[in-house]
């Protein structure tokens, strides 16, 4: 299966979503990433039985977070797909962008971007 | 006598005493307090007067009696626990009674979290049990909580309140027990609608022997409406409504239910007063002071005794 | 332990406005406990912070430390070396750490970055709540294990009040009533008839009420 899904989506992989911390997510924002979102396996499919729903809990969290700091929590989004869902992946990574296309870029990339053709 | 008050004295002559209640007014206006003491005058033998009931800032409780007492009245000063220190309390105590007011009901006061000041800070030094020993203390010791002796005793009636029907219910007689040990003369009970489970209480009550020991003066609250019944079954801590009394409040035609909110109060007084130890009713008709007239005197509580002085 | 939370991020970066060298000191004491001040709550709050001036546009100079507890000196003097470096620190230690590193630099200004809360446990994971009020006379010989003064919301002696229904307290459907714990505990206990002796009003001056306090230990000094 060749599936096309856009290319502006950065696969970063980890054993488990429930390995993914509130740093984590918040550093991707802090370094540029306009989006971030976070495929789970299903729920109650979890090998380690609560990784993915822990993931959860953080990316609500987090989500308020990025309220707060000004940069919107609808940035992060945690999905939930098995290995063999190839499209739903695919989907999600369209959907995901559109959303993030939306929203315009990460403010905080704008803002350094407007310095940096200031000084340039 | 304990105290000077008329309360007391038609209590100690075993007459079946009435009180009702007299809510200050949310503003500096004494009218409304002297409105509501007109209606009432003649009609029953003691009125309290509410400390900022549910937290929410009203006339003080001390004023609203001084005026009601000029009326005629015989004023039952309410005293929260929860806006006062010892030293406030004491203090407040001996200008009430220098203003002759001689009665008193200790209570603790609801949390400030319900009223128009949430955010006030709550004092609770002592509770009510603790504040029914100062006054004892200050009466009949003639002491401060300090131990120095204080120059004349408030001679103060000292009440208290009881809810027969908050929980947990195996305490509630041993509740009661502990006031009276701190030295309390007479209990007025919360609203009283389950008439089986408040006798059950009562007999547990003469069980001990408490009734001799106290006065208890049962509490009424005519229903004006099926929606204040609704609400006191449903949205008031601590009150036990039984189903067949909002039933009945529903099943009364429209433009009488009122009346019927009115006959199941008098039902009920008729029920007290069968009751042993039950020695007087405490009528609340919550801004509704005109109907207890009528409650009184439907229930055969009228004239009241005449006391001198 | 004691339990803490941290401030709206708006109210900490108000407090940071006009700075733009900033030192960050967690905790490795009772705010590690309840994650309010550990190592990682420090590096959040790098994060957020460094953000909130990035999108403003006034990028700011964050250094993070935690502190093996902020309540002692010798642990406070570890930041000696560079502190003066910092216009601003912000302490994400309880109010006590806070005021203590304030002491003990007297050339920085020290911010909280946390709500001091109170002394409580941990209830399960993520559910911290209050046990002790710090009375100075503690009194759970009487009650059952069960502190009148923590655990009721009037901090009454004799309860319970008549706001007590169905074992929650008045204020909140939520909320245990103190003394429905404190009697089911004494009939566990075979002890119910202590519910019977009343309480004497309280000596409050071992409390706040009496004034700041202050343990001494002569033996331990040096």
């Amino acid at each position: 299966m060749r599936l096309n899904y856009p290319s502006n989506v950065k696969i970063i992989k980890v054993p488990c979503t429930g390995k993914v911390d509130v740093i984590h997510l918040l550093q991707a924002f802090e370094r540029g990433a306009d989006g971030v979102y976070i495929a789970g396996c299903l729920e109650g499919d979890c090998h380690f039985l609560r990784g993915n729903l822990r993931a959860r809990k953080r990316v609500e969290y987090t989500k308020r977070l990025l309220d707060e700091i000004g940069i919107g929590g609808e940035r992060l989004q945690m999905y939930n797909m098995s290995a063999a869902q190839g499209p739903r992946f695919a989907e999600v990574a369209r959907e995901m962008t559109e959303r993030i296309m939306t929203l315009g870029p990460n403010p905080i990339r704008a803002k350094k971007g407007e310095a940096e053709m200031e000084t340039g | 006598m304990k105290s000077e008050s008329k309360l007391e004295q038609i209590l100690t002559k075993g007459e079946f005493a009435v009180t009702s209640e007299c809510g200050p007014p949310r503003g500096a206006d004494a009218e409304v307090i002297r409105k509501k003491g007109e209606l009432l005058k003649g009609f029953v033998d003691g009125v309290n007067v509410t400390d900022n009931q549910t937290s929410v800032v009203r006339m003080s409780s001390i004023s609203s009696c001084v005026i009601l007492k000029g009326l005629g009245l015989n004023p039952i000063m309410q005293m929260v626990t929860r806006d006062r220190n010892r030293i406030a309390i004491q203090s407040d105590i001996l200008g009430a009674a220098a203003l002759g007011i001689n009665n008193i009901l200790c209570l603790t006061g609801d949390h400030q979290k319900f009223g128009d000041h949430a955010s006030a800070k709550n004092v609770f030094d002592m509770d009510s049990i603790q504040l029914v020993q100062t006054v004892k203390l200050m009466r009949d010791e003639g002491k401060f909580l300090g131990g120095e002796e204080l120059k004349g005793s408030p001679k103060m009636f000292i009440g208290a309140a009881e809810n027969p029907f908050a929980d947990p219910f195996e305490i509630r007689v041993p509740r009661l027990a502990k006031k009276v040990a701190a030295g309390v003369d007479f209990i007025q009970t919360q609203c009283i609608y389950n008439l089986p489970k408040f006798e059950k209480w009562m007999k547990l009550v003469r069980d001990r022997g408490l009734h001799e020991r106290v006065h208890i003066l049962g509490g009424v609250t005519p229903f004006k409406s099926v929606g204040m019944a609704n609400y006191m079954k449903k949205s008031v801590p601590g009150m036990d409504v039984p189903d067949e009394l909002i039933e009945r409040m529903k099943a009364a035609p429209k433009e009488k239910k009122a009346e019927e909110g009115i006959n199941i109060c008098i039902e009920t007084i008729q029920r007290l007063r069968e009751i042993e130890g039950i020695h007087g009713v405490h009528v609340m008709a919550i801004e509704w002071e005109e109907m207890v007239s009528e409650i009184v005197k439907r229930a055969g509580l009228f004239p009241r005794p005449h006391i001198e002085g | 332990m004691i339990v803490a939370e941290r401030k709206p991020l708006e109210q900490i970066s108000s407090m940071i406005e006009s700075n733009n060298k900033i030192l960050i000191v967690g905790c490795g004491e009772c705010v590690t406990v309840c994650s309010a001040g550990r190592k990682k709550e420090v590096e959040i709050l790098a994060s957020a912070l460094n953000m909130v001036r990035s999108k403003e546009g006034k990028p700011v100079e964050i250094r993070q430390e935690t502190l093996e507890r902020q309540c002692d000196g010798e642990y406070l003097e570890q930041l000696r070396g560079f502190i003066g470096e910092y216009e601003v620190v912000i302490s994400m230690a309880c109010g006590a750490g806070v005021q203590f590193m304030a002491e003990k630099y007297k050339n920085s200004l020290v911010l909280p970055a946390l709500n001091t809360k109170f002394i409580g446990v941990t209830e399960e994971q993520g559910v911290w709540s209050e046990r002790c009020h710090a009375c100075g006379d503690c009194k759970l010989h009487l009650t059952g294990g069960v502190c009148p003064i923590a655990r009721c919301s009037k901090s009454l002696l004799n309860g319970p009040c008549g706001g007590s229904a169905n074992g929650k307290c008045e204020i909140s459907p939520d909320l245990v009533c103190g003394w429905q714990l404190i009697i089911e505990r004494l009939s566990d206990l075979g002890q119910l008839e202590k519910y019977e002796e009343i309480i004497p009003i309280n000596n409050w001056s071992t409390n706040r009420d009496g004034g700041p306090r202050k343990v001494v230990r002569e033996d331990l000094r040096l």
